[in-house]
């Protein structure tokens, strides 16, 4: 079979865009997350994404907007994550452990409660960009427009907290605020990526083009734009291949990204020794 | 009369039930070049945090030209260079140019973008460091000297009226430790930047600062170097022989 004819399939189409789209997401936010060593946020708002589908199905909402009826709840539990680790005195790691062990034992409750929906729930744990609508498609569209745009506002002062959080206080930047933005970004993304990759593979789609990126960053524009160009790469390889070799695609792309990050950290390393 | 760019009224901060600033007042005016001195432990980083609104005193005020410190907006005045960065991550991408850049971001409104002069004024910038040269580097790349420079390039790139250094000289050598405070003076005495200067090197600084305060959780000394080298509390503190040295070195 041909690239020609392969691109002539709708779902192809249509995963292929999705997919860039969220591709450029992760890596865009996996950059600033990585660097401010929050890359396990990811993981915990997918699993508070679970716990927020699992609600859905439950509520028998029309599997048709599954998706953007759990973005209220994650949105609410990354405000969660922040508050934990504000007024709590406690540390990000143990605030994001403990909400994503809540999302994932309430899925597991509900499924278990209904009982009725498990096959549905599996291929929201594993993502299934293949089944990818149009009404999907649009939504990626819009939440990418919203990201992107907070991203290109709020690129200076990002980057500023990322840099040092004092820092940036003492220049008069509200970090809080430039804080929460970042967390709500990611939970958009994190709820988009879910038919991609899976709320079990997320979070390699936030920190690998990050780290690879980060091998041979040269600036930090160059490295948002490299961490960008190598996610596309290597969604459109994993569907590409997942189609041809009758692979799951989302774990492709985990796959892809990863053989990615090790040539480049190898070619890296051996320039180095030289 | 010159403006109080800084004000402090009975300062007092506590950490974990220990008393790190006990009732500390001092004012800083207009092209004053104030050194802070005090023992380790003294409560010198945590004076200038609370002026900056990075700790909340327990009790007191601080003004910040003029404005209660809560309310005070106008951020691009003032320049700030830590003892060491909180959460420095030596891997972070990004080049000095862009380092020196992010300075220039409290004088921007949302969205905050590039402006017209940004450009001009981090070249001027970074050839009065003396860094054009590495501006293409990253700053994880750089030695400890020139990490400082780029870090008193972005604290200086919008021209503030305030510069507030704590213990900014730690990591370099003697030589670059003496360019640096000769940098100082001149942006001291040309540009009429105010400077407060946080510093164990009371041996240095004697030579530079126009007024000395000495703190001790709680102010011990305010005054001019010449006042310093008379005072008997000072005496009492370094001993007559090292206030002897440190009075006569300059």
């Amino acid at each position: 079979m041909t690239i020609t004819e392969i691109l002539s399939y709708g779902f192809i189409q249509r995963a292929l865009v999705a997919g860039s789209l969220i591709a450029v997401l992760c890596a865009v936010l996996g950059v600033f997350l990585v660097l401010r060593r929050l890359s396990l946020i990811g993981d915990g708002l997918a699993h508070v994404t679970f716990g927020s589908v699992a609600i859905a199905l439950f509520l028998r909402i029309n599997p048709a907007v599954v998706t953007l009826a759990a973005i209220p709840l994650v949105l609410l539990s990354s405000f969660g994550i922040l508050k934990l680790t504000d007024k709590a005195r406690i540390y990000g790691d143990a605030a994001i452990g403990i909400v994503s062990s809540l999302g994932i034992a309430c899925g597991v409750l509900l499924a278990s409660v209904a009982g009725g929906f498990n096959i549905d729930l599996f291929s929201y744990l594993f993502g299934n960009i293949l089944a990818i609508g149009t009404g999907d498609l649009l939504l990626a569209l819009v939440l990418f427009a919203i990201v992107l745009l907070a991203v290109f506002f709020f690129y200076y002062d990002l980057v500023a907290i990322t840099f040092d959080e004092e820092l940036a206080r003492s220049s008069g930047i509200h970090t809080k605020t430039i804080n929460t933005v970042l967390v709500l970004l990611t939970a958009l993304t994190v709820v988009l990526a879910m038919k991609l990759v899976g709320i079990m593979l997320i979070s390699a789609l936030l920190i690998l083009p990050a780290v690879t990126a980060l091998q041979v960053a040269a600036s930090f524009r160059v490295t948002i734009l490299v961490a960008a160009m190598l996610a596309v790469g290597s969604v459109v390889l994993g569907i590409f291949g997942s189609f041809i070799l009758n692979l799951p695609t989302g774990a492709s792309i985990v796959v892809v990204n990863f053989a990615v990050f090790m040539l480049v950290f190898s070619v890296n390393k051996l320039r180095q020794a030289r | 009369m010159s403006l109080d760019l800084v004000a402090t009224t009975e300062l007092c901060f506590s950490y974990n039930g220990a008393e790190v600033l006990d009732k500390v007042s001092f004012r800083v005016r207009q092209g004053d070049y104030l050194g802070i001195v005090g023992p380790n432990g003294s409560g010198k980083s945590t004076l200038v945090k609370t002026i900056l609104g990075l700790n909340r005193p327990a009790h007191g005020t601080v003004t910040l030209f003029g404005n209660p410190q809560e309310q005070f907006a106008d951020w691009q005045k003032i320049g700030y260079l830590p003892q060491r960065l909180k959460f420095f991550n030596p891997n972070f991408p990004a080049t000095v140019e862009e380092l020196v850049r992010l300075g220039l971001l409290a004088g921007k409104n949302f969205p905050k973008r590039r402006a017209r002069g940004d450009d001009a004024a981090v070249e001027e910038t970074l050839a009065i460091m003396g860094i054009a040269d590495i501006r293409k580097r990253l700053i994880g790349e750089l030695s400890g000297g020139q990490q400082q420079r780029a870090l008193l390039a972005r604290a200086i790139v919008g021209r503030p009226e305030l510069l507030i250094m704590d213990e900014p000289t730690t990591a370099l050598d003697p030589e670059t430790r003496e360019r640096f405070y000769e940098l100082l003076q001149l942006l001291n005495r040309e540009r009429n930047t105010t400077v407060i200067l946080v510093t164990h090197d009371t041996w240095s600084i004697g030579k530079y600062a126009t007024r000395f305060l000495y703190i001790d959780k709680r102010v011990v000394f305010d005054g001019t170097f010449d006042q310093f080298c008379q005072s008997e509390e000072m005496t009492g503190f370094f001993g007559e022989h090292a206030q002897h040295i440190i009075c006569h070195r300059h």
